[in-house]
């Protein structure tokens, strides 16, 4: 009747005085899916959630949960539970108490009560924690009790509003690959809504990417980040070099060269058809340039003599920002060699070639 | 040169003083503790044990206190009508305006706690207003409005209805304290709420609970410490007062304090040692009232 679909909305609108925090939304989260909806602040990436949850009401469009409209029923009359960012963890009640409300609350039997609580405090490995309070527990396991406590009514769909927001960078890690492999455990459809790009792509099975109310592009995480619909996308997830050019001929398959506004000719990867002489950006990733000491062989594409500005060693990664053209143009190169050796690295003011497969570069008209 | 070695003296006097400071730590504490001990001893101690050897006393003729030990006035207080039921109705009346400030205070708070801040600001501002105006005088402005010529009877009459007597009453007593208690309740509920995490309310709501479950279960017990201090404030005023019940219940109807004032002031002649029993009696009843109270109320956060 739903074919799978947990979630439709369907050009949902929020209006809050004179603020469009929401504009004309639709997008369809599947059943048992890891759904990340990504976006800077004030994107209405939370505003759309709290539609979901019932905290706000649509000033037009639907939403359907498994196929019913809940345009305006009340949060607690829809089997949707919410992991808040700050928890919002009753201070006064003991884990386990915290835990059973909901099922209090829906007058399930003390027996029934007693057993899912503790399945559920199971499950997030709490289960020594049931008589604390919640301010005796560290932020890591707030939040596991803030998971377990949204679990254990078995929700159609569960609701996490940048949930690991106020951990530490480690823990953080830590309970991403642990919320992902919960969800797979349970099999519940999350709704996740975060503006760390790495946290989206890391859990999700698809993203939805917001910016002023308006989603720009729903995807898995590869084709987010490999195949950007358009500036904003390509800049919001990852980092890249951006090229304003005109294009000057496609060739079949795509391929288009361009001569950007300084005069380079580079080739790259149409996303959408584009015409000769139609204004576009070139988009290339620091990892996906290369830079060598000898010149490429004669006829590979993109290759432009540069000089090294600076350099930055992170570890993992070198970051090099060279001079093309009027611009700084940033790559990475992966130290796969262990060594200390000066030689193997480069040092600013040196030269080199920069050249990329036109298939690494892509070219978006928006 | 000889006033100089002075300085130098007096500045290694309060060197070593500084230094015994802080190596005696319980000489530290006792003279933290000094001004506030020796306040409360002699303004607050002291009287008490005076009031308690009163209140076993014989009153003599003339009112002067005869010290030959008794247990009458005690007996007087809890056989004679005029003070047994001078203790209920005062309690009562205590009971009442603590619960309609309550009901009328809590919503007030809460409606001020959700305005945007600026307006918080105006609105407390407004609570705090009567405070600048004697309370006396203020409650001679409700004789005004109460009274057979005042507002409300003039309101009535232009209507065409017959007029009512508002006044003196004990409702008109009940509306006085409950004027006079509402602020204290309001201001305690209100610094309360200002600390509630809201989110918790959506919680609940997101958990099934509806408004009124989650009002319950959530609200209410985590402001109950805004709402026994209310409370309190409230009622211990109001269970002694006598200006009021004077004014407004045109000196007709005793209450506690009404009693007390006239055994120690204003009858010929006074008596001392049964107002002394009558205001331990007092004492005693409000503290177990309190204790029983905060039990109940403060019992979710143990």
């Amino acid at each position: 009747m739903n074919n799978g679909i947990a979630v439709d909305l369907r050009n949902v609108v929020k209006r809050f005085a004179d603020v469009c925090a929401v504009d004309h939304i639709s997008m369809q989260i599947r059943d048992g899916e890891f759904f990340s909806m990504l976006g800077p602040s004030g994107c209405g990436k939370t505003t759309t959630l709290r539609m979901i949850a019932g905290f706000e009401f649509p000033t037009s469009g639907e939403i359907f949960l498994h196929g019913r409209s809940v345009g305006t029923t009340p949060p607690f009359r829809r089997n949707v539970n919410t992991v808040f960012q700050s928890y919002a963890l009753f201070p006064h009640m003991t884990v386990a108490e915290n835990v059973a409300f909901g099922l209090r609350m829906k007058k399930t039997p003390p027996a029934d009560i007693a057993r899912r609580v503790t399945e559920a405090l199971e499950l997030v490995r709490l289960g020594d924690y049931a008589t604390r309070r919640p301010r005796q527990l560290s932020g890591g396991q707030q939040q596991r009790v803030a998971l377990a406590r949204a679990l254990v009514n078995h929700p159609e769909v569960l609701l996490l509003d940048e949930p690991l927001g106020a951990l530490d960078l480690k823990l953080r890690k830590e309970m991403q690959l642990e919320l992902k492999s919960l969800q797979e455990r349970v099999g519940i459809t999350f709704i996740y809504v975060t503006h760390d790009q790495e946290e989206a792509l890391t859990m999700s099975d698809r993203i939805a990417v917001m910016n002023a109310g308006r989603v720009l592009q729903i995807g898995t995480p590869t084709e987010i980040y490999e195949r950007p619909v358009c500036r904003f996308v390509a800049d919001f997830i990852g980092e890249t070099n951006f090229i304003e050019g005109r294009v000057e001929s496609v060739e079949p398959g795509g391929i288009a060269t361009i001569i950007s506004d300084d005069g380079l000719t580079l080739r790259g990867q149409a996303i959408r058809p584009v015409a000769p002489g139609a204004n576009v950006t070139l988009s290339i990733r620091p990892e996906k340039a290369f830079l060598s000491v000898q010149p490429p062989p004669p006829g590979t594409p993109n290759c432009h003599q540069v000089r090294v500005e600076r350099i930055a060693y992170i570890g993992s990664d070198t970051r090099i920002d060279v001079r093309l053209g009027v611009r700084l143009f940033d790559l990475w190169e992966q130290n796969s060699r262990s060594t200390l050796d000066r030689d193997a690295y480069w040092q600013p003011g040196e030269t080199g070639y920069l050249w990329w497969p036109a298939e690494n570069a892509i070219i978006l008209t928006e | 040169m000889a006033a100089d070695t002075l300085a130098s003296d007096s500045q290694q006097r309060e060197g070593q003083i500084a230094a015994l400071l802080r190596r005696n730590e319980r000489l530290q504490l006792g003279l933290l503790l000094f001004p506030g001990l020796f306040w409360l001893v002699t303004f607050f101690a002291l009287p008490l044990v005076v009031v308690v050897l009163y209140s076993f006393a014989t009153n003599g003729p003339g009112g002067r206190i005869e010290w030959t030990f008794t247990l009458n006035n005690y007996r007087t207080l809890f056989t004679e009508s005029l003070y047994v039921n001078a203790y209920w109705r005062s309690i009562w009346a205590g009971v009442w305006t603590t619960l309609v400030c309550l009901i009328v205070g809590y919503p007030l708070a809460y409606y001020i706690v959700r305005r945007p801040p600026r307006w918080r600001t105006v609105l407390l501002f407004l609570i705090l207003i009567p405070f600048w105006t004697n309370f006396l005088v203020r409650t001679y402005a409700w004789m005004i409005i109460l009274s057979n010529n005042g507002i409300i009877n003039s309101a009535i009459q232009a209507l065409g209805l017959p007029r009512v007597a508002l006044y003196p009453s004990e409702g008109a007593v009940l509306v006085g304290l409950i004027y006079g208690g509402l602020p204290f309740m309001v201001l305690p509920i209100y610094a309360s709420l200002a600390r509630f995490d809201f989110t918790l309310m959506e919680a609940a709501a997101d958990l099934g609970a509806n408004q009124v479950q989650a009002f319950l279960r959530v609200m209410l017990p985590l402001t109950m410490p805004g709402v026994a201090a209310g409370s309190v404030l409230v009622f211990i005023p109001t269970v002694g007062q006598f200006v009021v019940s004077d004014l407004l219940g045109g000196a007709k109807v005793d209450y506690l304090g009404n009693l007390l004032q006239r055994l120690f002031t204003r009858s010929n002649p006074p008596n001392w040692p049964l107002g002394s029993a009558m205001a331990i009696v007092f004492m005693i009843v409000l503290t177990m009232a309190i204790i029983i109270y905060f039990r109940v109320t403060t019992e979710e956060d143990r």
